[in-house]
């Protein structure tokens, strides 16, 4: 791999021990990839996780001296002065959080801590080269805007904002962006939580770059952010596409760059039902909590859960995870103000993959995301998956069908 | 002196230990920190130990985040792999691997998988290219 001289400056210290280390790293990735060159960055997205490595990392390059050259926004940890607020960290717990928000504040970062900036504060156009890391994130601007990231790690991805620049593999190469494995959906599409099933269906369309065919012409962007999001919890996607729908497969052939794919495979009614029916919980049972927000809601979902509790009162807890300014929008509109009188939270900078969410051990909640189901698991917190009307209602009624 | 095989290097380094191979993708998410031993459900390696092994297995799955903190729990404890040995490198993993300092090597000359077997003591130096499966 050959660097520039600016590169190689870089790598032997000049500016400090935090960038040389961003650049060993990155150069060593590149290597290993057969990488000829560095490419340059416009924008990053840290998958920040507030989990020790997470913090040892920072710290680390911190120590260097190292300052984020492409300010990437970053994932969310859980909202400090809302949960000391409500006594629901201790002491040790809040400190964590607090080293983490302090040391990525240092390094330069946009502190958005939200999953979904690729529809709001980290758009990049078509054809822009970057480095995102988060699950939903990755496939959401490679697949619906067009830019160019291969899925990086939160590491990999913050060193980039270090550096400034990338190794050129992967996704960042025309030869590697079509697609590879044909999908036809003949299920119906509903609503946007058969798109989280969908992506749920990773082991069923095997890995590759899926182009999907048979889905709706108009495609919301929480459907689309539910789509990436699964894709990345049942397997390891950076790219797709929806044929004349998403701007590199325009046609079949476009999509697949007049090859054949290598796979073909149906996604049917019943193997949505399959898979929702694997990984929920039984239903017909009592709840103790609904959460949604995985990723964060968009003003409009919170809207919708607004008009739907509108002067009810709910029986259970109902934890709606937002952005920063999801929440500002929410607040002067009055959205939070009918959730609160309701009895539900609107909350944001906030993962459900958190120690704020302690007091739910063993409890067992509903959620319209699997993904929200799936890595909470190890916190001891089990989950129903049901459509989100469905789930409202479970919080409403105390029960869920 | 043993059998040499070529192999590409994708995290620096010098190994010694027994090799444990894996025909499933590996997270190390679910990996319990304080054994080693593997914990995920119907996993091909399920209940047996990877710490201070040379691990050898196709490649890695999980979020962007979690590959990287299972390691790290690992390494704390000194229960980490001493190398890996990989066949379908991804971004996270591979970073994963070269932040926390294990060898790793993809590449190997097909005849590699043909002789090695669980329990052989392995040999890997990333730095040459080479991997040797010793008497």
């Amino acid at each position: 791999m050959e660097l520039t001289r600016e590169e190689m400056d870089m790598l032997h210290g000049k500016y400090g021990t935090g960038a040389a280390y961003a650049m060993k790293i990155q150069a060593a990735i590149g290597e290993s990839f057969d990488a000829k060159r560095m490419v340059p960055i416009t924008r990053a997205h840290v998958a920040l996780s507030n989990q020790d490595a997470d913090l040892w990392f920072a710290e680390k390059l911190l120590a260097g001296g190292a300052h984020c050259k492409v300010s990437p926004t970053v994932n969310p940890g859980f909202c400090l002065s809302f949960f000391k607020e409500r006594r629901m960290v201790s002491d040790e717990d809040a400190d964590l959080m607090q080293r983490t928000h302090n040391a990525y504040k240092a390094l330069g970062a946009t502190l958005t801590y939200n999953c979904t900036p690729y529809v709001a504060t980290n758009v990049p156009n078509f054809g822009e080269i970057c480095a995102f890391s988060e699950s939903s994130a990755t496939p959401y601007v490679n697949a619906v805007w067009g830019a160019r990231s291969n899925r990086e790690g939160a590491n990999s991805a913050l060193c980039a904002a270090i550096t400034g620049v990338v190794p050129e593999y992967g996704l960042l190469l025309d030869e590697n962006r079509y697609g590879d494995i044909l999908v036809e959906v003949q299920a119906d599409m509903k609503s946007d939580f058969e798109y989280h099933l969908l992506g749920y269906c990773g082991k069923k369309i095997g890995s590759g770059i899926p182009v999907f065919t048979g889905l709706p012409k108009h495609i919301g962007k929480e459907a689309l952010t539910n789509l990436g999001a699964q894709l990345n919890t049942s397997g390891a996607y950076g790219m797709y596409h929806i044929v004349g729908f998403t701007p590199e497969a325009q046609t079949l052939e476009q999509a697949f760059g007049g090859k054949e794919p290598k796979r073909k495979v149906v996604i049917t009614n019943q193997d949505l039902e399959e898979i929702l029916e694997e990984i929920s919980l039984k239903g017909n049972r009592e709840i103790d909590f609904a959460m949604f927000g995985c990723p964060h809601f968009t003003l409009d979902q919170a809207a919708h859960i607004a008009e739907r509790v509108r002067g009810k009162k709910l029986k259970k807890e109902m934890w709606i995870l937002v952005s920063y300014h999801v929440k500002e929008l929410a607040d002067r509109m009055g959205i939070t103000e009918v959730i609160e009188e309701a009895g539900g939270f609107l909350v944001p900078d906030t993962c459900p993959d958190q120690p704020c969410w302690r007091h739910l051990k063993g409890k067992v909640g509903v959620t319209e995301s699997p993904k929200c189901a799936y890595y909470p698991k190890r916190r001891g917190i089990d989950f129903v998956i049901r459509d989100l009307d469905t789930c409202i209602e479970a919080a409403l009624t105390g029960e869920v069908v | 002196m043993g059998k040499v095989f070529q192999c590409h290097k994708i995290s620096e380094g010098v190994a010694e230990g027994e090799a444990v191979l894996s025909g499933d993708d590996i997270m190390f998410y679910l990996i319990e920190p304080e054994t080693g031993v593997v914990i995920e459900p119907a996993h091909a390696l399920e209940g047996k130990s990877i710490a201070g092994k040379i691990l050898i297995f196709p490649s890695g799955k999980g979020s962007s985040v979690v590959q990287a903190d299972g390691l790290f729990q690992l390494n704390k404890r000194g229960n980490a792999p001493k190398g890996m040995i990989i066949q379908y490198p991804e971004t996270v993993l591979v970073s994963s691997a070269i932040i926390m300092d294990i060898p790793m090597v993809d590449k190997v000359e097909p005849a590699f998988y043909q002789t090695v077997k669980d329990g052989d003591r392995i040999r890997i130096n990333a730095d040459e290219g080479t991997i040797e499966i010793l008497e």
